[in-house]
């Protein structure tokens, strides 16, 4: 693990540790069993191409997953992931890179708790945001 | 076809009719397995749940209505999620989910006609405590 990042460390613009993944449709249907999303378009090739995709394509919310685990990374135990969205903008097939992304866009102190505000996206190797969200997280104060 | 409404009465019906509590325990072998699938490493996820687990915590009863019902629409994705969390889910927790269709919305996109079903779920812990917030976007086209 990463040494703990604290708000003093980071303003707008910086970065968060970028996150690379790689799933298999073994993975798919692992997340289809924990998940209980069975839906045959994320583990049967002829259902995806008869429903006019061009193959597996990989849960958004496994996507949204790989973002949190971004996330949870950067945060370590001291920072706390408060909010967290995405929005679904394109296809990532399996067997290809799911690149995360993320940067702070503002930071603030509200009600004595140190805040941050972070741009979070997915990048399909084609260099397509496939993801886009965003996190609001709390982080610890070296003070 | 642009003039057709795709949203049927029996879809029309579900609109802020409030489904559950469903009710799941949370056991350890549901974290591993959720973190397995997710690729994710870290140790505190044998302690408590990590940020999509509450994806595990299916509607059933909300998303059954909301598949199943008869719209000339046959494909489905999923559009976009959204949590917000107040008390971490921990192994132990006995969680009730109560979900809601707050919105529909036709529209014409590149694939035709489309429609944009809202929903929002609450995840509260045996304590009474909302633990999580969630919305989801469902897309049929």
């Amino acid at each position: 693990m990463a040494e703990q990042v604290f708000y003093e460390d980071i303003e707008a613009g910086s970065e968060i540790p970028a996150l690379v993944k790689y799933p298999t449709t073994m993975q798919l249907v692992k997340y289809a069993g924990a998940s209980g999303d069975f839906y045959q378009i994320h583990y049967d090739k002829d259902f995806a191409l008869a429903n006019g995709l061009p193959g597996v394509i990989v849960h958004g919310w496994l996507a949204l997953s790989f973002l949190g685990q971004m996330l949870t990374d950067w945060l370590g135990e001291g920072g706390t992931l408060v909010k967290l969205n995405g929005s679904y903008r394109g296809i990532n097939l399996v067997h290809e890179d799911i690149i995360c992304n993320g940067k702070v866009t503002r930071k603030y102190v509200e009600d004595g708790k140190n805040c941050a505000r972070v741009g979070i996206w997915v990048e399909n190797p084609q260099g397509e945001k496939t993801v886009t969200g965003s996190a609001l997280v709390t982080l610890p104060s070296r003070g | 076809m642009s003039d057709e409404s795709v949203i049927s009465e029996e879809l029309e019906s579900l609109l802020n009719v409030e489904f559950g509590p469903e009710v799941y325990e949370i056991e350890r072998g549901m974290l591993k397995k959720f973190a397995e699938a997710i690729d994710d490493p870290n140790p505190a996820w044998q302690r408590v749940a990590p940020p999509t687990f509450p994806a595990a915590l299916v509607p059933t009863g909300l998303l059954h209505g909301l598949f199943n019902a008869r719209t000339p629409l046959t494909r489905l994705l999923n559009g976009a999620s959204e949590l917000e969390y107040f008390h971490p889910i921990k192994v132990g927790d006995v969680i009730s989910v109560t979900a809601k269709l707050t919105r529909l919305r036709q529209m014409e996109g590149k694939e035709g006609t489309t429609l944009f079903m809202f929903t929002e779920v609450t995840y509260t812990n045996q304590r009474g405590e909302v633990v999580v917030r969630g919305k989801n976007t469902y897309i049929k086209y």
